[in-house]
């Protein structure tokens, strides 16, 4: 398969730029934070639902455009350079994949149109701890009669401040299983809190909370399996997030440094800038070659995807942190003030590059997999 | 236009892989270990085996030593498509080049874009039949980086040219039978603009050679020296002063050649070698940063590999890809180097061997050094930086 967009994909793209130019500038970044950090513009997530935006990743027969995610892929790149917040990941690229891959077609029926319509948001609860890791999952869920009742503490769950219904990892009969729980019931308690990002996540106490059987995401494929799946597909998501951000921070660098004049003379001139900008020019090439190739490998059902969404995840994070830090250090002092959009950059930079684990996390990952 | 008669590529597959693994000798599918495993033809060409010898004169009756070059020029005639199969299938059996040869990979290209019908068809077949060792003559002692500042010059003499000074850097002149080179027509313009490309015979009187050892210990380079020589007006390719379009045009090769693109030879991977060398703890290597380091060199190897696929696979959907071959020289030698550094790291004390009972053995060291030179040659890493910068990103000067 070529690693190129095919003709819709392009068009997609570039419809995705003019609507997020024209109704969420990166300037909207700096009013929603302005305005008590509002968590998103409900109007913008409107436009992703008319658009189409959410139905991109959901099959046919729910309704959806069976476009794949590929298409939600660039969507997510063009989201990054504008900083666009939107429930897009936590409801569409985490929890619809995740009910996708269920294999309970009563949740999927209900609940997919539900997502896709943008009226339902949902977040994955999943870490417990301060870092990202599947072992440390110790939420549990025991059956009693037609309920099950989840006890545990989850941290760093996207959005759930906006969000209707949660999917709670957590441990039945010592494996993995996904429970759909409604974010009133019951026990649930949860606290919000702003990070550097000015995005919300909350942490959140399940104190016996009952949830219907019927609300099990796993009922014969193992839980872990679709947890890993959705993990990788997430992972390789957020890259493409992570990929528009590099280029916008990298195309806002180098047009400052084109203009800046220090000495009577473009900085930009100077050949300890210009090695730099050429040296992650290069580093960005990379970037968008295992980004697109492993979203084909979504698309593909490639059985090697975990491998490309570590690379992915694990290269992205990489090259993000020294793009954001490179933006800073070459616009000088106006780069560390918040008159300018450019530290914007940084500061989604370090939330977005631990979610789902980091470039550490992925390249253990990596050697894991490869045996040593 | 030649006409090539359109046949299934999937029987194309069978027959060549069919008749790859009847005429290829067992010995010639070994890797290359040594300079001799290589048959570099020229005219005091010698074969090291009788099989180097076998395998190379089947695959000059069969047409493919330059497979992908029109059949009047020498060539097998193949397409794109074909010669990419030919590639594949002897990559799958590991068959060696049958010639080694800068005639097909440097100049032959230049001589394709510009040189006349009537030198095409004197230089091009020559190079196919291995009878002519061709070497490149570009650096000057005074001209690396600043390749057009190169001071060689070329007097027109009416009936010829006379060429003085001298060239470094001219890969195994010490064989070679012609050099290519590029020489100064024109003293008294812009510097890019009194360049002109040339070909001289290095049995011309005035011409000699003096090895440069090199901190591996071998010499594979040469500085070249020509006084008072006399080359044939017919000698110029392309047209006069005009002789910078083309070394642009070859440098872009040779910077994806030395960047590994199109390269057909696997590579073990680091993280295998690291396995059988070091102690282990549950599956894991002990030195952890070791460990890291591997991981992130195999990363961006493998990023790489699929960066080279996406850009060609833009090219083919014409997408016209700015300065890349700066990209890819800097990225794949900065890799190589890196490699080569990890190798020497995994292979400890063994690795520092440079004179050893075991022949075998005695190869990193020698690898790193000649490595060193990777991030120089065809560019520095510094000039690869600069084109980028000037060329793709539009940074003022």
């Amino acid at each position: 398969m070529l690693l190129i967009l095919t003709e819709e994909q392009k068009m997609l793209k570039q419809a995705a730029t003019e609507f997020l130019q024209t109704n969420s500038p990166l300037e909207s970044f700096r009013e929603l934070r302005d305005n008590n950090y509002k968590s998103f513009d409900p109007k913008v997530w409107e436009g992703f639902v008319e658009m189409g935006w959410t139905a991109l990743t959901i099959p046919e027969s729910y309704g959806g455009l069976d476009f794949g995610y590929t298409g939600l892929g660039q969507i997510l790149e063009e989201t990054g350079k504008t900083l666009t917040k939107s429930p897009l990941i936590s409801s569409i690229l985490l929890s619809a994949s995740a009910i996708r891959l269920s294999d309970n077609e009563m949740l999927k029926a209900k609940w997919l149109p539900e997502l896709m319509n943008g009226k339902t948001l949902m977040s994955l609860a999943l870490d417990e701890q301060s870092f990202f890791d599947l072992n440390l999952i110790e939420s549990t869920a025991v059956l009693s009669e037609d309920n099950f009742i989840i006890n545990g503490v989850k941290k760093m769950v996207i959005d759930a401040c906006n969000s209707n219904y949660l999917i709670v990892v957590a441990r039945l009969n010592d494996s993995i299983s996904l429970f759909l729980v409604d974010s009133n019931s019951e026990g649930v308690n949860i606290k919000t809190d702003i990070l550097m990002d000015a995005g919300s996540y909350s942490s959140i106490d399940f104190n016996n909370v009952n949830v219907p059987a019927k609300n099990q995401l796993n009922i014969k494929i193992e839980g872990e399996k679709i947890l890993k799946s959705t993990l990788d597909i997430g992972a390789i998501g957020l890259s493409c997030e992570m990929l528009g951000s590099v280029q916008a921070a990298f195309d806002q660098t180098i047009e400052y440094i084109k203009e800046r004049e220090q000495f009577g003379t473009k900085i930009g001139s100077y050949q300890g800038l210009q090695h730099r900008a050429a040296d992650l020019f290069c580093e960005i090439e990379l970037c968008k070659s295992i980004v697109i190739k492993a979203l084909q490998c979504i698309d593909n059902e490639d059985e090697n995807l975990s491998h490309y969404a570590h690379l992915a995840k694990a290269k992205l994070g990489e090259v993000l942190k020294q793009t954001s830090n490179e933006a800073i250090q070459m616009h000088g002092g106006i780069g560390v003030t918040d008159d300018v959009n450019i530290g914007f950059y940084l500061k989604r930079a370090r939330v977005i590059q631990r979610l789902l684990g980091d470039t550490n996390y992925h390249l253990n990952c990596i050697a894991k997999q490869k045996g040593y | 236009m030649e006409t090539t008669t359109k046949v299934d590529l999937g029987d194309f597959r069978l027959e060549t892989r069919a008749w790859l693994e009847e005429n290829c000798p067992e010995s010639m599918r070994q890797p290359v270990k040594s300079t001799s495993d290589m048959y570099w033809g020229g005219r005091n060409a010698k074969f090291s085996s009788k099989d180097q010898r076998t395998w190379f004169e089947k695959m000059l009756k069969k047409k493919w030593i330059v497979p992908y070059w029109e059949k009047k020029y020498g060539g097998g005639g193949l397409t794109a498509e074909e010669n990419n199969i030919l590639i594949q299938e002897m990559s799958r059996l590991g068959c060696r080049k049958p010639l080694f040869s800068f005639g097909i990979a440097m100049l032959g290209p230049a001589l394709l874009k510009f040189a006349t019908e009537e030198q095409k068809l004197r230089y091009l077949p020559e190079i196919v039949e291995g009878k002519i060792w061709w070497c490149q003559g570009y650096s000057e002692p005074n001209a690396g980086s600043d390749l057009a500042g190169l001071q060689m010059k070329a007097k027109d003499k009416g009936d010829h040219y006379l060429i003085n000074g001298s060239k470094v850097w001219t890969t195994y002149a010490d064989n070679a039978d012609w050099i290519f080179c590029l020489v100064r027509t024109n003293p008294d313009v812009a510097k890019h603009y009194g360049i002109s490309f040339m070909l001289v015979d290095m049995s011309t009187i005035g011409v000699s050679v003096r090895p440069i050892k090199l901190i591996s210990g071998k010499s594979p380079f040469c500085e070249t020296f020509f006084d008072n020589v006399e080359v044939p007006k017919s000698n110029l390719i392309g047209t006069l002063n005009d002789g910078w379009t083309i070394a642009k045009y070859l440098l872009t090769h040779e910077r994806q050649m030395i960047g590994g693109v199109g390269e057909t030879d696997i590579k073990k991977e680091i993280s295998e070698i690291a396995k059988d060398k070091l102690s282990m703890f549950s599956g894991q290597l002990d030195d952890s940063l070791l460990r890291a380091q591997i991981a992130k060199f195999e990363m961006d190897e493998k990023i790489f590999e699929l960066t080279i696929q996406r850009i060609v696979d833009e090219d083919k959907s014409g997408k016209q890809s700015a300065a890349l071959s700066s990209f890819f020289k800097y990225y794949g030698t900065e890799l190589n180097i890196k490699r080569e550094e990890l190798l020497m790291q995994i292979g400890g004390n063994d690795a520092l061997l440079w004179v050893a009972n075991d022949h075998n053995d005695a190869d990193a060291a020698r690898r790193f050094c000649r490595s060193k030179g990777n991030t120089i040659e065809g560019g520095t890493s510094e000039i690869q930086l600069n084109i980028i910068a000037k060329r793709v990103l539009n940074l003022p000067s």
